[in-house]
C-alpha cells in the first residue's frame, strides 16, 4: 500500500486524503518508511518531525472525518530547505554557527503551508547558507543523489531534490538565487520551479543574495508545481521586495494547467548549445522537437550578455551576501567561540571557527567588490551589466512566449569533481544564473536520461509574472513523456 | 586674542529621534526606560530571515522637518547599507541613506537675540536607524540592550556657517523649537532624544596669510550646555595649538574628541588606524521611495507656522517685544493659545501679560503647558477685555484666571460671585464722588491746599469713595473724576 | 606569471573588514583563489556600459510602506532565548573599550 501511496502526485494525494479514501496517517508513514530505510545513504534530511508529523496527520485525518473543512494542501507530506526559518526545530543553513539555532518565529511560506495543513516532515540539507551548486559545502551533512550515489544531488537545495526524487517527501521547498532549484532538480530528475522575483515572500527565508534569492517548489511534476505555488506565492507586508496584487494578480496556477498553450513561440539561443555535453545538447534538442511536433514555432534568437552573467553574479550575490552574513557573530544567537580574548574576536574567531571556507570565500569577495576604490569598478559595473542582461530577456519575449535552453551543461557530476577550484564550480552555473539578475521566473523539468541514467534537465524560462503560461508549457512535455515517472532504484 | 584675527567655523551634525509610535522598520513600540530587551521582535534583533518594512510615518516626519529646513525634498529617494561591527548594532550594518537624502540644500533662520535672524545652510536631512545601547559594567564584561535598536532617526547636518559657541547652541535650541512645533520629535534632551556633533576649526589671519585649523569632531554631546561649553573649549584649544605649533588643517588629518563634562575639557579619541570603510550600498531589502506632487501637497498641508515666524508675528503685528515674543513661543500650545485668544477679541499685550506673568507660572508648577489648565482663549480674551474696560482691576483678573481653571463659568459670572465686579462708570461715579466732597469740606480744602496736607487729603477722599461703593469703584476713573473737581 | 589580481596584504586588509580571522594557510589559498576569481570577472570590462543605469532592484516597485501601528514584541526571554552568554536582561559580551567599528 505504500508503493502505491508514494507514486502519487500532491495533486492526487492531497485528493484522496480529502475523500477518506487515504489517511494523511499512512502517507507520512510511508515517507518515514523511505527515509528510515534510505536517508542514511543519502542524508537528504538535517532533521525530521517524525512525532509531530503523524499527530498532525491524525489531526487533519479526523477533521476530514468529521467533514470539517481542510486546507489546499491538507495531510501532504512536505520538506523544506533548511535556510527557512521554523519555530519547531533547529534552523541550521547547514551551517555549524547556526546549528543550534531555535527561530522564535515561522518563515511566511511556513505559516502559509501550516495554514493549508501541508504536514512538513523535516528540514533538508543544503550548501551553507545556500552558497554552492552541489550540496558539498554543507558544513554538516553529505548528501548524495539517489541516481548514483557517487555523484551530487546538485545545489544549492540538493536535500530537497533528492528527498522528492527518492520518495521521501511528496513535494519540497527550495530557494534559488542563481539556480539552486532548477540545477538540482535537472540533476535528481524532479520537476523545479523559480517563480518570478517578488512573487513568493522572502520573510524568513535566510537571505544569501536578496535581490536574487526566491523560494520555490521542487515535486514530481510540473502541475504539483502550480499546486505548491497557489499556497505560497502572494504579497507579504512583512517583505517589502514582495509584489503586490496590482503587479501581480492573483492567479490559480493550477486549474488550467491541462490546456496545451496554442501558438506557442518558442526561442532557443543556439550558442549556448556550445559547452554543453553532447548527451544534454541531445536530451534538450529532443525535447524541443517534441514541442515542435505539439505545433510550437522555434524561433532562434541571440543574447549577446548572457555570458557576462556568471561575473555579474559572483560580484552582486557576494556583496550582498557580505552584508546579509555580516550579522552572525556570535554576539545574540548562533555558536560563539571559546576563544575570544576580547569583544573583536568574538566576532573575528567565531566566525572563523563555525563559518565554512565557500562562505567565506565569497564574504571576503563581496566586502571587496563593496570596498572603498573598488565599488565602481566592481559592484557599480555588474548592476549596469544587470541592467543589460535583464533587456536580453525583454528583447527575447518580445519575439516569443518562453525561452528554452538546457539547465546545466553537464548531468550530475562526481562528489569532489570541482571541489578543487571554486572558479569551476561558478562556471557549472551558466544557464541559470541570468535569470536570477533578471528577476524572471524558469523551471527545470526532466527531458530525459543520459547514458549513465542520469537525469538531463530541460530549462523554460519566461517572462516576469508569466509562471501560469510557463508551467502549462511544462506539462505539455510531461503529457508526452514518461521522463517524470521514472525513479531510481535505491 | 583680539576678534579681527581669528574665525570660528563650525559645521553641526544633529541627530533627532522621532516621534513616531513604533521603530524604523519593525512594529515594535518605542517605549522610553523599558524593560531592557523587551521592545525587540526578529527585525530589529537582527535575526536570520527578518526582512524591515519602513515606517510611513517616519517618511513623513522626514519630509516636514525638511521642508521646513526650506530644503528640496527629493522626488526619489533611496536607503543604503552602512557597514560596521559594533554589539549594539545587530545586523552589522545599519540602514540610512547615503546619495540621494530626503532633504538638501535648506537653511534654517536662528533667532540671535534683539530681533535679529540670522540664516544657516543646511546641507542634507536624512533618515536612519539607531543602534542599541553598550552599558558598560565594573566587571570584564558589557551588556547590550536592543530596546533601542531601529529606533527612527533624522540626521540633519548644517554647512559650516557657524561662527561662534554661543551661535551653536542656539541653532541647536532652534532646531529643538521646530521639530517640537512640528510634532515630529519630542526632543527631550533628558530621553536622548537629540545629540550632537559640531566640527570646528578657526581660520586664523596671520602675516596676512589665512591659515585653517585642524577640524575637530566633537562626539556625544547630548545638552545644549556640553554643546557651547566644547565648542568655546575647543576654540580656545586650537587657537593655542596653533601659536605653539603652526598646525594647519592637511586631507587626513582631522581629529576626534570626546567631552569630559567634569573637567570640562574636550579629550583626544584614538586615532583609527585607517579611516571607516562604511562599503555603502543601496540596501536590496528595501525599495526606493517616490514623492509625487500629490503627497507632498498632503504633507505640506500638515505644516504649521513655524515658531520664528510666529515669534516675528508676534512682534510686527501685535507690538509685543522681542523677550515676550519669544517666551509665547517656546511651544506650539502655548504660542497658539495666545494667538487665539488674541484673535477672539483680547488685547495682545494684556494676554501676553496674563500668559507670560500669571498663566506661565502656574502651568510651570503644574508641570504642564498653560493651554492645559482648563481655560480656553475665548475665555482668556474675556479676561483680558474686562480688564481693559475696567470692569475689574489687573489685581482682581489674577485671582479670576485661578478660579476659571477649576469652572467653565465666564470671567463675569465668576468677577460678580466674589464681588471683584469694578464700577467705571464715570457718570455713576461722579453722583458719588460730589456726595463725598460734599459731606467733606474740610478735607477738600486740604486736598486744593497743595501742601503737607493735600496728599493725605486727597487719599482720605478717595477713600471714602471707596467705603461709599463698597469698593468696587474702578480707582483710577475716581481719580481723575476727584481730580478735576478738585481742581475746577 | 600574470599579476595577482589582488596581493596577500589586501587579502588580510579584507579578512579585518569581514571580522575573518584566518588562518596563515587560508589567508595563501584565498589568495589564489579570489585572484582568479576577479581575473575572470574582469570580462565586465569587455561591455560598455557608459549609459546604462545600475539595476539593484529587478522590479519597479515603490513606496512599500507600513502603517506606524504597534505589534508585538517578542519578550526579553524570547529575545535572549538563543544567546550564547547573557543575563537575566542583557546580552553579555566580553568589555567593549574602543568606540565603534574598532580596529
Amino acid at each position: 500500500m505504500s508503493e502505491e501511496i508514494l507514486k502519487l502526485s500532491c495533486r492526487d494525494l492531497r485528493a484522496k486524503i480529502a475523500k477518506g479514501e487515504v489517511k494523511s496517517n499512512d502517507a507520512v508513514s510511508a515517507v518515514f518508511g523511505r527515509i528510515e530505510r534510505y536517508d542514511g545513504q543519502i542524508g537528504a534530511f538535517l532533521s525530521t518531525f517524525k512525532q509531530d508529523a503523524l499527530e498532525r496527520a491524525k489531526e487533519i485525518d479526523e477533521k476530514i472525518a468529521k467533514g470539517q473543512s481542510v486546507g489546499a494542501l491538507a495531510g501532504v507530506p512536505i520538506a523544506v530547505k533548511d535556510n527557512m526559518c521554523t519555530t519547531f526545530g533547529v534552523t541550521s543553513c547547514a551551517s555549524k554557527i547556526l546549528e543550534n539555532f531555535h527561530s522564535p518565529y515561522n518563515a511566511t511560506v511556513i505559516e502559509k503551508l501550516l495554514a493549508a495543513d501541508a504536514v512538513i516532515i523535516g528540514k533538508t540539507n543544503l550548501d551553507e547558507f545556500a552558497m554552492g551548486s552541489s550540496t558539498e559545502n554543507s558544513g554538516l551533512k553529505k548528501t548524495v543523489n539517489p541516481w548514483d550515489k557517487s555523484r551530487v544531488p546538485g545545489g544549492s537545495s540538493g536535500g530537497s531534490a533528492a528527498a522528492v526524487a527518492a520518495q521521501m517527501c511528496f513535494a519540497a521547498l527550495g530557494s534559488d538565487t542563481g539556480g539552486s532549484i532548477r540545477q538540482p532538480a535537472s540533476f535528481c530528475g524532479v520537476a523545479g520551479l523559480k517563480p518570478t522575483y517578488g512573487r513568493v515572500s522572502r520573510y524568513g527565508l535566510v537571505a544569501y543574495g536578496s535581490s536574487l534569492d526566491q523560494i520555490g517548489p521542487l515535486t514530481k511534476d510540473a502541475a504539483d508545481c502550480a499546486m505548491i505555488l497557489n499556497v505560497i506565492a502572494g504579497h507579504d507586508e512583512k517583505d517589502s521586495t514582495s509584489v503586490d496584487e496590482k503587479m501581480a494578480p492573483l492567479c490559480d496556477f493550477l486549474s488550467g494547467i491541462e490546456k496545451d498553450v496554442k501558438n506557442l513561440k518558442i526561442a532557443v539561443v543556439p550558442q549556448l548549445f556550445e559547452g554543453a555535453d553532447i548527451e544534454v545538447i541531445a536530451g534538450v534538442k529532443a525535447a524541443i522537437e517534441i514541442y515542435k511536433k505539439l505545433g510550437a514555432e522555434i524561433i532562434e534568437i541571440k543574447m549577446p550578455h548572457f555570458e557576462y552573467a556568471i561575473a555579474a553574479y559572483y560580484l552582486i550575490a557576494t556583496a550582498e551576501a557580505s552584508s546579509n552574513l555580516a550579522r552572525y557573530d556570535g554576539v545574540r544567537y548562533g555558536r560563539r567561540t571559546k576563544n575570544a580574548g576580547d569583544y573583536i574576536e568574538v566576532y573575528t574567531k567565531s566566525r572563523a571557527e563555525a563559518l565554512g571556507a565557500e562562505v567565506k570565500r565569497r564574504i571576503m569577495l563581496g566586502t571587496y567588490a563593496l570596498s572603498s576604490g573598488y565599488y565602481d569598478a566592481y559592484y557599480l559595473k555588474a548592476l549596469k551589466v544587470r541592467n543589460l542582461i535583464r533587456s536580453d530577456f525583454t528583447a527575447a519575449f518580445g519575439k516569443a512566449d518562453c525561452i528554452m535552453m538546457s539547465t546545466s551543461p553537464t548531468t550530475a557530476f562526481k562528489i569532489g569533481e570541482k571541489t578543487a577550484d571554486p572558479l569551476q564550480m561558478y562556471l557549472s552555473d551558466v544557464y541559470t544564473i541570468a535569470v536570477n539578475l533578471a528577476g524572471v521566473p524558469a523551471i527545470s523539468i526532466p527531458c530525459g536520461f543520459d547514458k549513465s541514467n542520469l537525469p538531463i534537465g530541460l530549462q523554460i524560462i519566461s517572462p516576469v509574472f508569466g509562471e501560469e503560461r510557463l508551467l502549462r508549457i511544462a506539462r505539455m512535455l510531461e503529457s508526452q513523456t514518461d521522463f517524470h515517472k521514472k525513479k531510481p532504484e535505491l | 586674542m583680539t576678534n579681527g584675527d581669528y574665525k570660528v567655523v563650525v559645521g553641526l551634525e544633529i541627530h533627532v529621534q522621532l516621534a513616531t509610535r513604533t521603530k524604523m522598520f519593525c512594529g515594535c513600540e518605542l517605549v522610553f526606560a523599558a524593560e531592557p530587551n523587551s521592545r525587540v521582535c526578529p527585525v530589529c534583533l537582527g535575526l536570520p530571515g527578518a526582512l524591515p518594512v519602513m515606517n510611513r510615518q517616519a517618511v513623513e516626519f522626514a519630509i516636514l522637518t525638511a521642508t521646513s529646513l526650506n530644503c528640496k525634498v527629493a522626488e526619489f529617494t533611496k536607503w543604503d547599507r552602512k557597514s560596521y561591527y559594533y554589539p549594539d548594532l545587530p545586523k552589522n550594518y545599519q540602514i540610512s541613506q547615503y546619495d540621494l537624502p530626503i532633504g538638501s540644500n535648506g537653511f534654517i533662520e536662528i533667532p540671535i537675540g534683539n530681533g535679529a535672524t540670522k540664516k544657516n545652510r543646511i546641507r542634507r536631512v536624512h533618515l536612519e536607524e539607531d543602534a542599541g545601547k553598550n552599558i558598560h559594567t565594573a566587571g570584564p564584561f558589557s551588556q547590550v540592550d536592543l530596546n533601542r535598536a531601529g529606533t527612527p532617526l533624522l540626521e540633519i547636518v548644517t554647512e559650516p556657517d557657524i561662527n561662534s559657541a554661543e551661535e551653536v547652541r542656539l541653532l541647536a535650541m532652534e532646531l529643538q523649537r521646530i521639530v517640537r512645533f512640528l510634532g515630529v520629535s519630542e526632543a527631550d534632551m533628558q530621553k536622548g532624544h537629540m545629540r550632537f556633533e559640531p566640527n570646528v576649526n578657526l581660520h586664523i589671519k596671520k602675516d596676512g596669510r589665512e591659515h585653517k585649523t585642524p577640524i575637530t569632531e566633537i562626539k556625544n554631546l547630548n545638552s545644549f550646555k556640553a554643546l557651547e561649553k566644547s565648542v568655546g573649549f575647543e576654540v580656545r584649544r586650537q587657537f593655542d595649538n596653533f601659536i605653539e605649533r603652526g598646525e594647519v588643517m592637511q586631507s587626513g588629518n582631522k581629529k576626534t574628541f570626546g567631552w569630559d563634562d567634569v573637567k570640562e575639557v574636550t579629550v583626544l579619541q584614538r586615532e583609527k588606524e585607517e579611516a571607516h570603510d562604511y562599503r555603502y550600498f543601496p540596501d536590496p531589502d528595501l525599495v526606493p521611495v517616490v514623492v509625487n506632487e500629490k503627497w507632498l501637497g498632503e504633507i505640506k498641508a500638515k505644516l504649521c507656522e513655524l515658531p520664528l515666524k510666529m515669534q516675528s508675528r508676534f512682534i510686527s503685528q501685535y507690538g509685543l517685544s522681542d523677550y515676550d515674543a519669544s517666551v509665547l513661543t517656546i511651544d506650539k500650545a502655548t504660542a497658539e493659545f495666545f494667538d487665539s485668544s488674541v484673535k477672539a477679541g483680547g488685547d495682545a499685550k494684556r494676554v501676553c501679560n496674563l500668559i507670560t506673568q500669571t498663566g506661565l507660572k502656574i502651568a510651570n508648577e503644574k508641570n504642564c503647558s498653560v493651554a492645559q489648565l482648563g481655560i480656553e482663549p475665548k475665555r482668556l480674551a474675556e479676561l483680558a477685555k474686562m480688564t481693559d474696560a475696567g470692569q475689574i482691576s489687573a489685581t482682581a483678573a489674577v485671582t479670576i484666571f485661578g478660579k476659571m481653571m477649576e469652572s467653565k463659568e465666564q470671567p463675569g459670572e465668576i468677577a460678580g460671585k466674589l464681588n471683584l465686579l469694578q464700577k467705571s462708570d464715570a457718570g455713576e461715579l461722579e453722583k458719588v464722588v460730589d456726595e463725598v466732597i460734599t459731606a467733606n469740606p474740610q478735607a477738600v480744602e486740604d486736598a486744593k491746599s497743595g501742601d503737607k496736607k493735600s496728599k493725605k487729603a486727597h487719599g482720605f477722599l478717595m477713600g471714602q469713595v471707596m467705603q461709599k461703593t463698597k469698593g468696587t469703584a474702578n480707582p483710577q476713573v475716581v481719580a481723575k473724576i476727584l481730580g478735576s473737581k478738585l481742581k475746577a | 606569471m600574470s599579476q595577482k589580481k589582488i596581493d596577500i596584504e589586501q587579502v588580510r586588509q579584507v579578512a579585518k573588514l569581514s571580522r575573518l580571522d584566518l588562518s596563515e594557510a587560508e589567508i595563501s589559498q584565498f589568495t589564489g583563489q579570489l585572484s582568479a576569481i576577479l581575473e575572470y570577472v574582469e570580462k565586465l570590462n569587455q561591455l560598455d556600459t557608459s549609459g546604462v543605469e545600475p539595476l539593484a532592484h529587478c522590479l519597479p516597485i515603490r513606496n512599500s510602506l507600513r502603517e506606524d501601528k504597534i505589534k508585538q514584541s517578542l519578550g526579553t526571554e524570547k529575545t535572549l532565548a538563543n544567546a550564547p552568554d547573557k543575563d537575566e536582561q542583557f546580552f553579555i559580551v566580553p568589555k567593549i573599550l574602543e568606540e565603534p567599528g574598532g580596529f
